[in-house]
């Protein structure tokens, strides 16, 4: 089964300097697969880099067998793709409704009424907050606000970036259920997680990035159980 | 035109070039040093030609007048509250946003010039104060009082120079281009940036008041229609960009060169038929304007780009 | 207090009228490109002259031809978009704000050049008002302007919250980067917010117009009030500087009534500081506006 996306020697960066080089990565349909690493090793720059927010300098991504290196992001959601940003990810003066509405502008769905009613039957508790200005919610909710937005175009592929930053240990275990039935539903998902002993537990597979390159790639359990990868980023105890 | 008409061309000419350097190295100052950004030059010129012409002309029932000063006083008055009325500009507007303090520059010069309109005690209004003395009156005159009054110009070009030069070299400079070139890093060092920011605007307002001042006693007389304000603040602008923003020699030389250039195009427009010539100050206007957006996209660090000082190795 | 209300509030509700509809496009060039558009005044003016133009070639009522006055400022302002101001957008927007005091000259040296720089009426002699309830004398015109103005506003204010248009604006206006994410076409956003801003400010540069009469500086002199009106009702709050203009022109006029004895407040040729100083007063105490608008 050939891979639903598809990172071949990536390399980007700002202004020159490279954040990420040389970085491949594949993910499968269906599955979850997770970008952990330390601070600054590039792993937001790589999810941008393939939702063309930064410009690459070189390799190519493919979505579906078609080489989307080139495209800019507008035409990406139209394609099958979502993102879901770490940080200013919902339009705060606009109501929760009018939140989710926009996010089937750039991909209109057939049945608008039957794509809402399904996303928010993923997250009952906006029902009640439709009118309220998606500023004024807590973040928790936003954060809720924010993959409602994301999943409205009905993609293939959902891209978040640190989707539990900032947010309660309640919360934590709330997202990466939602993240569970959002797959369930038969969306792709990539995400980049600060979190890594969590993630890596929903996690079908996880890429490891140091310096911002490649450092090792492998099934969730086996990344826990590797001594390297436990020592540094998941603090020393076994999982 | 005559030898010595063209020559006495050129030297009015230069006076009005070496005014328009100064409203240059001044803005250099605000803009090109402490990225704020002024559209109300017009108005803090005005002040300063107002506050000269009337601390240093005889007591007239026209306007307030009487104080009967020396030159010089008259000079340093405008400079004064030229930079008192930056500072009240600045003290309210500093913190916020440029675009904020663009249209506080418009609004107070707006203002200034309803005030000078308006209150005829202190201005006689429209009709203008007329009697400003020159420098030297009463032993030179015409054109040789022209001449004397080319090197005085030029001497305060170089006065400000000297100062603005020596402003741009000092720690106090360098803090202030630290923080235009990242306002946070330097807040972060504990740069108090509000009051540097305030600093530059006042000193930036003096020197354009000086301006006014020497205006003023250059043509002898005042009114508030004398000049459109919007284009000497305009010109002043297009000069800076032009000529180097963030450089004092590029702002002397972008306020000759633009000046010379919109010299020649009065002489040119001269020249045309009749039908055109009452015409001829907007299509100038116009032609301005264009030069401006040209400016920005293509030549933003002006003839003589910025460059670093050298640090001295101590 | 009928003297109040026909000679004070009313001529007030006209100008601020004029001044909310011209705010709305400051308000909205301010919350999605992000700079102070110093030449909307002169927007406005070319609207105006467009007008007067048609009237010249089709001898209707002005109101009915506002329709060409719009098309030319909407026609100037995507030209001066594409132009002057799409180039620099990379840059800090002071360059724009720059770059647009340049358009603000270009725009008013057109006019001299093409309608001379006199005054122009659109309607030659003296208007009889209108009385209503035979104590109510209102000028035709104002009325004619206040209602219009209010027809807009609730178009407005429909188009913002039910179009997709209009929510995409807003989207744009909030979170600019995100509005990206999500797909939106964000230069079609900006067109259109050229469009609608140029428009409704061809409309106040017609009603500026028709009251007073065209001349090459109309916008320019309205230029400072329109901007205090835009932060008065909150940068990026279209509704709110409907709100702020016509407070602020409310404002002005009722500043020189003879509120205590027979004196005016404030001297009757002052009349334009009264926009300044709310304005100052907000950036000193409450930069956000009446309705929490951004601080940029």
């Amino acid at each position: 089964m050939s891979a639903l996306l598809s990172v071949a020697g990536l390399t980007a960066g700002y202004g020159g300097v490279p954040i990420i080089e040389d970085v491949n990565l594949d993910v499968a349909e269906h599955e979850i697969a997770v970008i952990i690493g330390p601070n600054g090793a590039g792993k937001s720059t790589l999810l941008k880099t393939v939702f063309a927010l930064t410009s690459r300098s070189s390799g190519a991504v493919t979505f579906s067998g078609r080489d989307i290196s080139g495209l800019r992001t507008a035409q990406l959601v139209p394609l099958g793709i979502s993102m879901v940003p770490q940080s200013r990810n919902v339009f705060p003066t606009l109501t929760v409704d009018e939140n989710l509405d926009v996010g089937t502008y750039a991909a209109p769905p057939g049945d608008k009424d039957a794509v809402r009613e399904s996303v928010l039957s993923l997250f009952p508790d906006l029902r009640d907050k439709l009118a309220q200005p998606a500023g004024e919610l807590s973040g928790g909710q936003r954060q809720m606000v924010a993959m409602g937005r994301a999943l409205m175009s009905e993609p293939k592929l959902l891209l978040l970036d640190e989707p539990t930053a900032g947010l309660s240990p309640a919360y934590l275990e709330i997202i990466f259920d939602l993240l569970l039935n959002i797959r369930k539903r038969g969306v792709t998902i990539l995400m980049v997680e600060q979190n890594a002993k969590q993630a890596l537990r929903i996690a079908d597979t996880g890429h490891v990035l140091v310096g911002g390159k490649n450092f090792v790639s492998g099934t969730g359990e086996t990344l826990l159980a590797d001594d390297s990868v436990r020592r540094s980023f998941l603090g020393g105890a076994s999982a | 035109m005559e030898m010595t008409g063209l020559l006495f061309y050129l030297v009015s000419i230069l006076i009005a070039g070496g005014i328009y350097a100064i409203l240059c190295l001044a803005l250099n100052v605000q803009w090109g040093m402490g990225g704020l950004f002024n559209a109300g030059i017009a108005g803090f010129f005005a002040v300063g030609a107002y506050t000269s012409a009337i601390v240093t002309t005889a007591v007239s029932n026209r306007h307030l007048g009487g104080f009967d000063l020396p030159i010089p006083f008259g000079l340093l008055a405008a400079m004064l509250v030229a930079g008192v009325t930056g500072w009240a500009v600045a003290k309210i507007c500093v913190r916020l946003k440029s675009d904020y303090l663009a249209m506080a520059s418009v609004g107070i010069a707006e203002i200034l010039r309803l005030v000078i309109v308006n209150e005829a005690w202190l201005t006689n209004g429209s009709l203008g104060i007329s009697g400003i003395p020159r420098p030297f009156g009463d032993l030179v005159q015409g054109r040789g009082a022209d001449l004397v009054y080319l090197a005085m110009v030029w001497l305060c070009v170089l006065l400000v120079y000297v100062l603005c030069q020596r402003l741009y070299v000092s720690p106090w400079g360098r803090t202030l281009r630290a923080i235009r070139d990242n306002e946070d890093s330097a807040r972060a060092a504990g740069k108090d940036v509000d009051w540097f920011r305030l600093q530059t605007f006042v000193i930036g307002c003096a020197i354009m008041g000086l301006a006014g001042a020497l205006s003023a006693h250059y043509f002898k007389f005042l009114s508030p229609s004398a000049t459109e304000p919007l284009l000497v603040t305009f010109l002043v602008w297009v000069m800076l960009m032009a000529g180097g923003s963030g450089n004092n020699k590029g702002a002397i030389a972008g306020a000759i060169l633009i000046w010379f250039i919109w010299s020649a195009t009065e002489i040119l427009t001269g020249r045309l038929p009749p039908e055109w010539i009452t015409r001829s100050s907007y299509i100038r206007m116009l032609l301005v304007g264009l030069l401006l957006q040209f400016v920005l996209q293509r030549y933003r660090s002006g003839l003589i780009p910025e460059k670093s000082p050298k640090l001295r190795s101590d | 207090m009928i003297d109040f209300i026909n000679l004070y509030l009313v001529p007030g509700l006209t100008i601020g009228s004029v001044y909310a509809l011209g705010a709305v496009g400051i308000s909205m060039i301010f919350g999605i490109l992000r700079f102070a558009h110093f030449a909307h005044g002169d927007l406005m003016t070319i609207g105006g002259y467009g007008v007067l133009t048609a009237v010249w070639f089709i001898p209707i009522h002005p109101l009915l031809l506002l329709p060409f006055g719009m098309a030319l400022a909407i026609v100037a302002a995507l030209a001066v978009d594409r132009f002057f101001y799409r180039p620099l957008r990379q840059l800090p927007t002071i360059y724009t704000v720059i770059a647009s005091f340049g358009v603000a000259l270009i725009f008013r040296s057109l006019a001299q050049l093409f309608w001379s720089s006199g005054n122009q009426v659109f309607v030659p002699g003296v208007r009889p008002p209108v009385v209503l309830f035979d104590t109510f004398r209102i000028s035709a015109l104002h009325a004619q302007v206040i209602i219009l103005t209010l027809i807009i506003a609730v178009a407005l204010h429909f188009f913002l919250t039910r179009s997709k248009l209009g929510r995409a604006m807003r989207a744009v206006s909030d979170e600019p980067e995100l509005a990206s994410v999500a797909g939106l076409d964000t230069e079609r956003v900006v067109r259109w917010t050229w469009v609608i801003g140029a428009a409704l400010a061809a409309a106040a540069g017609v009603f500026a117009g028709m009251d007073t009469s065209m001349h090459p500086n109309l916008g320019w002199n309205l230029l400072l009030a329109m901007f205090a009106a835009a932060v008065l009702g909150g940068i990026g709050k279209p509704m709110g500087a409907i709100a702020g203009g016509l407070i602020i022109g409310i404002a002005e006029e009722t500043v020189t009534y003879t509120w205590f004895g027979g004196e005016p407040l404030i001297s009757p040729s002052y009349k334009s500081a009264v926009a300044f100083f709310i304005m100052v007063a907000l950036l000193l105490f409450r930069p956000q506006g009446l309705f929490k608008g951004r601080l940029l």
